[in-house]
């Protein structure tokens, strides 16, 4: 499952892993584990990066990742049995193009967006921002070639294999399928972030208001 | 209550301490201290505990009046020849500041941040656990401008042991840092040619990254696309055009640029001094070699 372990510099150590799946796995049982010496978890799409107290510690972090025990908890969830479900408007100003790409129609975009459920990969871009892994393969397109230089917050939108929701208007390159009155990032919550990585995530169609 | 008045406030003032660790799976990053070896001095010579906030000055300019009462403070970093009502004060030290007095700050002749720390600590709320302001984001208190009144803490009970601490000079010439290559090194043409080229700082330098222009490094498959990964700061990204960035403590969490190489910890509190148009040499800290273990390490 883990392919390599790399030096990151002289203060973190990098993971490369063969799927998200895996990365999710680990990066849960390193945050589950409370390694000493460890102060940030970081996932990406296929590593983890692990942040480290001090200079010149990744030694022993080393040795004791090589003792950790990462359990597989990760399959699918029973029907239903989501972290989450959010209500998505599906007009957005993409939708038709990506319906093109992918040689659908647009209902049958949105039955691919919402039949299948989606899990929390790993963060970036902005705070509260997710990218999301594990949805239906069939809805893989790339990015805009010309990125927007405004989108809308609680814009849904599809990049590569990723969907993600646009925490706060920003610039942004994702084909833009439909909006959400989800609020993704609130500094106010005792946890701001709406997604944590490993979630499970499911979209449903709301009647347009 | 004894505060700052802020009067005057140079090209940027931010309210700066340790940052926010543990918070990079959500996105916000790290933050910080830019220089954070002269920020935690502010704080030693004032017998502060070191993640007590300090005034973070780019290029001098500041000025403040005391209100409220008397209070010690430390300037540290780049000398921007602090003074009190107008008569100097040197840096490294601890000066004590009564009611009413004004602060003020010129121009460094070195370096780019000066850290005002201040006895008892700047002591604005807190946002998600830290008083720091993060530019990339927007998170914690917003930039100072004149007219802000900024609170100061209680002083701890331990009193300021030494009032004054020797420190080198900030370099205005070439500057060189020590650099562990990867862990995508393979995915340029000649990772050598990092510690091989004349770099200049860019004028696009901030806290997010410092910006290097020189000879571009080449990219060995340009058409393919690294998966995001996690950066920390001190990591040098080489974006398509070959020109190198290295993070600072406002990057972004992930990145999907390839990182060459990264500089040492103890090396990055040196980014935050450099200047635009200032040399920098990076140097391997180790010999390069494969830097990965195979499967099962």
């Amino acid at each position: 499952m883990r392919t390599a372990i790399r030096d990151y510099g002289d203060r973190a150590l990098l993971i490369e892993f063969g799927s998200t799946a895996d990365v999710l796995a680990f990066a849960d049982a390193v945050r589950d584990a409370r390694l000493p010496g460890v102060t940030d978890v970081v996932p990406g799409a296929r590593t983890v990066l692990l942040h480290l107290s001090e200079p010149n510690g990744q030694a022993s972090v080393r040795a004791a990742l090589a003792a950790l025990h990462v359990s597989r908890r990760s399959a699918l969830p029973e029907a239903g049995q989501v972290d989450l479900v959010i209500d998505v408007i599906y007009d957005g100003a993409d939708l038709a193009e990506v319906a093109d790409r992918v040689g659908m129609d647009v209902d049958r975009v949105v039955q691919a967006h919402t039949g299948t459920p989606w899990r929390v990969g790993f963060g970036g871009f902005a705070p509260g921002f997710a990218y999301l892994v594990g949805g239906d393969p069939r809805l893989v397109v790339p990015r805009r070639s010309e990125p927007r230089t405004r989108v809308p917050a609680g814009s849904v939108g599809l990049a590569g294999e990723f969907s993600g929701v646009y925490p706060r208007e920003s610039p942004g390159g994702w084909q833009l399928i439909g909006r959400t009155e989800a609020v993704l990032w609130d500094i106010a919550r005792p946890q701001p972030a709406l997604l944590a990585p490993g979630m499970w995530v499911r979209f449903r169609s709301a009647a347009t208001s | 209550m004894i505060a700052l008045e802020v009067l005057g406030c140079g090209p940027l003032a931010l309210v700066q301490d340790l940052g926010r660790p543990g918070l990079a799976a959500v996105g916000v990053s790290h933050s910080g201290a830019a220089d954070r070896r002269s920020h935690e001095l502010a704080n030693r010579l004032l017998a502060n505990p070191v993640d007590h906030a300090t005034l973070e000055i780019s290029m001098g300019g500041f000025a403040a009046r005391v209100h409220g009462g008397a209070v010690d403070i430390a300037v540290t970093g780049a000398d921007a020849h602090p003074a009190a009502d107008g008569i100097p004060f040197g840096i490294n030290s601890i000066h004590h500041i009564r009611d009413g007095q004004i602060v003020s700050m010129g121009l460094p002749d070195a370096g780019l941040r000066s850290y005002v720390g201040v006895r008892g600590g700047i002591a604005v709320p807190p946002v998600l656990g830290s008083r720091s302001f993060d530019t990339m984001s927007g998170i914690g208190p917003r930039p100072l401008r004149p007219g802000d009144i900024v609170p100061i803490g209680a002083p701890a009970e331990a009193f300021p042991a030494v009032d004054q601490a020797p420190v080198g000079p900030i370099s205005a010439g070439q500057v060189n840092l020590r650099v562990i290559a990867g862990p995508r090194e393979s995915w340029f043409f000649d990772p050598d040619a990092l510690v091989c080229t004349e770099w200049t700082v860019s004028e696009h330098s901030d806290r997010v990254g410092v910006r290097l222009a020189g000879a571009p490094l080449r990219h060995r498959w340009p058409e393919r696309q690294l998966p995001s990964e996690g950066a920390t700061r001190g990591a040098i990204q080489v974006p398509p055009n070959g020109q190198p960035v290295i993070l600072g403590p406002d990057h972004p969490v992930t990145g999907g640029y390839p990182v060459i190489g990264v500089v040492i910890d103890a090396d990055t509190d040196k980014l935050a001094q450099l200047r635009p148009g200032q040399p920098v040499r990076l140097r391997w800290n180790r010999p390069r070699i494969a830097a990965a273990t195979p499967a099962g390490w």
